[in-house]
């Protein structure tokens, strides 16, 4: 299965004036600013993408120009779900599972907040499935991160929905043999009015997806495909982290690749990365509040 | 929030045909609850239909989630952002939710949850009363925690400990329980909505002062810590874990062990305010009847009634079940031979009774659980034959 072989990285096409603004913009970007630098060493492993995903978060969040007192992140329980106490924000470690019924709650309450959800495979589609759909259909300005490292890193590396075909894990010592989710499409049929992946090792990029889906009014899913290093990819002989990183240019694509790419060894279906989805479906809170303004309108009229 | 207003939807001199659960939801309404996230289940959904129609009107949020969990994770979730929250359900619903009630008590977040009882285990009898989750509510979620339920015995208290339950979870930064069975839910009664300004104008703490000295779990004498809003400026981190005063994990066990007192130090400190009870012609009674809630009310009757006789009969009820009003019990049945614990399940309050009681009392239990409340002629004949025994 070539497991070792790290192909070339296709070039992505015409890039040169986006890559120009990007060290621009890289200057006045302090990661320092955003983290509670107290609380490091972190606990991540040599490697992880959670991190390298944290770092595109932050500098989305800088370049939207979000000011942190206003920021809540809400994670859930898993090493994605860690990661956002390293914010210095508003930060809540909920449940597992649980993190975006908690931000419907916050945001429902609190509109004047920007509500960011960073939440695993295993959190997001599996404990987490039913609120992922419903918080896609109400389509409620949050954004939800999903670090997609296609395991349980937490808990020791058990199998996860999105464990590709024939992988190794604890809890499937003869390989996987359970379909995956694709969670995009997922989020894309529930409704969620912004859709997009992106792989860490193309951090600007994610970066820009991530700042797309900030700025995007309504719920925008975003998927992140991280490396589990130390315990994914030990078990599955992936390499290196470097190697891991590597190895996503083999295993993902751009979608303006799309018609032009043959077919890879994991996943059954074709991992895209990119914006999926923009559209303009209303946003839930606002027109929650229009009711409740007509609501206060009418018994204003009959009051009187 | 969307626009608040303070205007009530009820004036509170107006007298009422009202049921249970719709008590219930003007209780909250007029303590300030301006957010509810519910799912629907029998025989609780009234509350939240009531919530549906009156939250909007004062600018509040109703939303109906996707399930129980979701319920309360949204009401914890709206209650962290600042503003007084509340979920209702019942029987399987009430189990859903254990695991963020916890979440609620272990970090320390206001909030109140409704159960109104109905027959179990499981499915069980949806349309039926029971009291049948008194232990569930005290131990339903892991660990060790403290926890506070009431357990109001008429529709005009149903109105008034709902309201109580969000003064006392603002103050105290706890979830707070109201258990009441599916017969007070549904029961339609005559009632004049009383005052509860005093439960409006309770709120949290909210912290003061410098961000940098501000530790969001430094309890002040009163056991409580002040809470920080976010968009406050001091940018706290919340958690499950267990966590020292800055809010941060921690497993070092003595940081571990003042976390567990903090939790346990705020309920023994303010015990004279969380605690309430009824105490009808305990004094002298040899014989004391235990109830609660619509079983209460049975018992105040059978009271009445063998008074009349020339026994000497009186009713412990308790209206804050958990933590149970030990002290207040103790002192007040001193002349007490034998108690009486009549409750709509297999014998729960009397664990606690059981525990409580001083001296060499026989403790008899009166329990029903076919669906039927206890009649006062049940009490009366259970309290005979206690009596015959003496
Ligand atoms: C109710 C509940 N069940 C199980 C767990 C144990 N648990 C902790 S993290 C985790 C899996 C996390 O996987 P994922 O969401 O993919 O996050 P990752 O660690 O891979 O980033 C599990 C099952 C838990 N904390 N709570
Ligand atoms: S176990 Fe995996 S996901 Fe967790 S920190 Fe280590 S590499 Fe990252
Ligand atoms: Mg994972």
């Amino acid at each position: 299965m070539n497991k070792h072989v790290i192909p070339q990285a296709e070039e992505p096409p015409e890039q040169n004036n986006q890559q120009n603004n990007q060290l621009e913009n890289i200057r006045d970007f302090e990661i320092q600013d955003y983290l509670r630098l107290d609380l490091f060493p972190h606990f991540m492993c040599p490697g992880c993408g959670h991190g390298i995903a944290l770092r595109a978060l932050l500098w989305a969040i800088h370049d939207q120009g979000i000011d942190k007192n206003n920021l809540a992140i809400i994670s859930g329980i898993g090493c994605s779900g860690r990661v956002g106490t390293y914010i210095d924000a508003n930060t809540y470690h909920t449940t597992h599972g649980r993190p975006l019924a908690f931000a419907t709650g916050l945001k429902m309450a609190r509109p004047d907040l920007h509500v960011v959800v960073i939440t695993g495979d295993g959190d997001c589609l599996a404990i987490g499935g039913n609120h992922l759909i419903h918080a896609a259909r109400r389509n409620l300005d949050i954004t939800c991160i999903m670090l997609n490292n296609e395991i349980y890193g937490m808990t020791g590396g058990q199998v996860s929905p999105t464990t590709p075909h024939d992988r190794f894990t604890t809890t499937t010592p003869a390989g996987n043999i359970e379909p995956v989710f694709d969670a995009s499409r997922l989020a894309e049929a529930a409704g969620a009015g912004f859709v997009g992946r992106e792989v860490t090792i193309h951090v600007p990029r994610l970066r820009d997806l991530i700042s797309e889906g900030l700025d995007y009014k309504g719920f925008s899913f975003i998927e992140v495909m991280s490396d589990c290093t130390e315990i994914n990819g030990r078990k599955n002989d992936l390499g290196s982290s470097s190697e891991m990183v590597l190895g996503q240019t083999r295993t993902m694509r751009p979608s303006e690749y799309d018609n032009n790419v043959v077919d890879h060894p994991f996943r059954p279906n074709s991992m895209n990365t990119g914006v999926f989805v923009k559209s303009n479906r209303p946003e839930y809170g606002a027109s929650y509040r229009d009711m409740v303004d007509d609501i206060q309108e009418k018994q204003k009229g009959h009051s009187v | 929030m969307t626009g608040q207003t303070s205007q009530n939807t009820l004036d509170s001199q107006d007298t009422i045909n009202i049921q249970g659960n719709h008590a219930c939801a003007l209780g909250a309404v007029a303590a300030g609850c301006r957010f509810y996230a519910g799912y629907p289940i029998t025989p609780s959904s009234e509350v939240a239909e009531r919530l549906a129609k009156e939250l909007p009107k004062v600018g509040g949020v109703f939303i109906q989630m996707e399930d129980e969990i979701a319920s309360i994770a949204a009401t914890l979730g709206a209650s962290m952002g600042g503003v007084k929250s509340m979920t209702a359900t019942s029987g399987p619903g009430f189990s859903l939710k254990q695991e963020n009630l916890g979440y609620g008590m272990g970090a320390q977040i206001p909030c109140v949850v409704v159960n109104v009882m109905r027959g179990g285990p499981s499915t069980g009898m949806p349309t039926r009363p029971s009291q049948g989750d008194l232990m569930q509510a005290r131990w339903g979620t892991h660990g060790d925690h403290p926890v506070i339920a009431l357990t109001p015995g008429s529709v005009e208290e149903i109105y008034t400990q709902t309201a109580r339950a969000f003064a006392l979870s603002e103050q105290l930064r706890i979830p707070v329980l109201v258990l009441f069975d599916e017969s007070l839910g549904h029961l339609v009664e005559t009632i004049a909505l009383p005052d509860v300004a005093e439960y409006e104008n309770t709120v949290r703490k909210w912290a003061s002062g410098k961000p940098e000295d501000y530790k969001p779990y430094r309890p002040d004498a009163d056991g409580v810590a002040p809470m920080a809003r976010p968009g406050d400026g001091y940018r706290v981190h919340t958690t499950g874990l267990t966590v020292s005063e800055s809010g941060f994990p921690t497993q070092k066990s003595i940081e571990v062990d003042r976390a567990m007192k903090r939790l346990f130090n705020k309920m023994e400190i303010n015990k004279d305010l969380i605690e309430s009870f009824e105490d009808v012609d305990c004094e002298d009674a040899e014989v004391v009847i235990v109830a609660l809630g619509i079983v209460g009310r049975a018992a105040r009757m059978a009271v009445r009634e063998l008074r009349a006789e020339g026994h000497k009969v009186g009713l412990f009820r308790p209206i804050t079940l958990w933590p149970f009003p030990t002290q207040t019990f103790r002192k007040l049945t001193k002349k007490a031979k034998s108690f009486v614990v009549a409750e709509m399940n297999s014998g729960q309050m009397i664990l606690e009774i059981g525990a409580a009681k001083q001296g060499k009392q026989t403790v008899c239990g009166l329990n029903r659980y076919d669906g039927d409340p206890i009649s006062p002629s049940q009490i009366i004949n259970a309290v005979k034959e206690v009596l015959d025994h003496e």
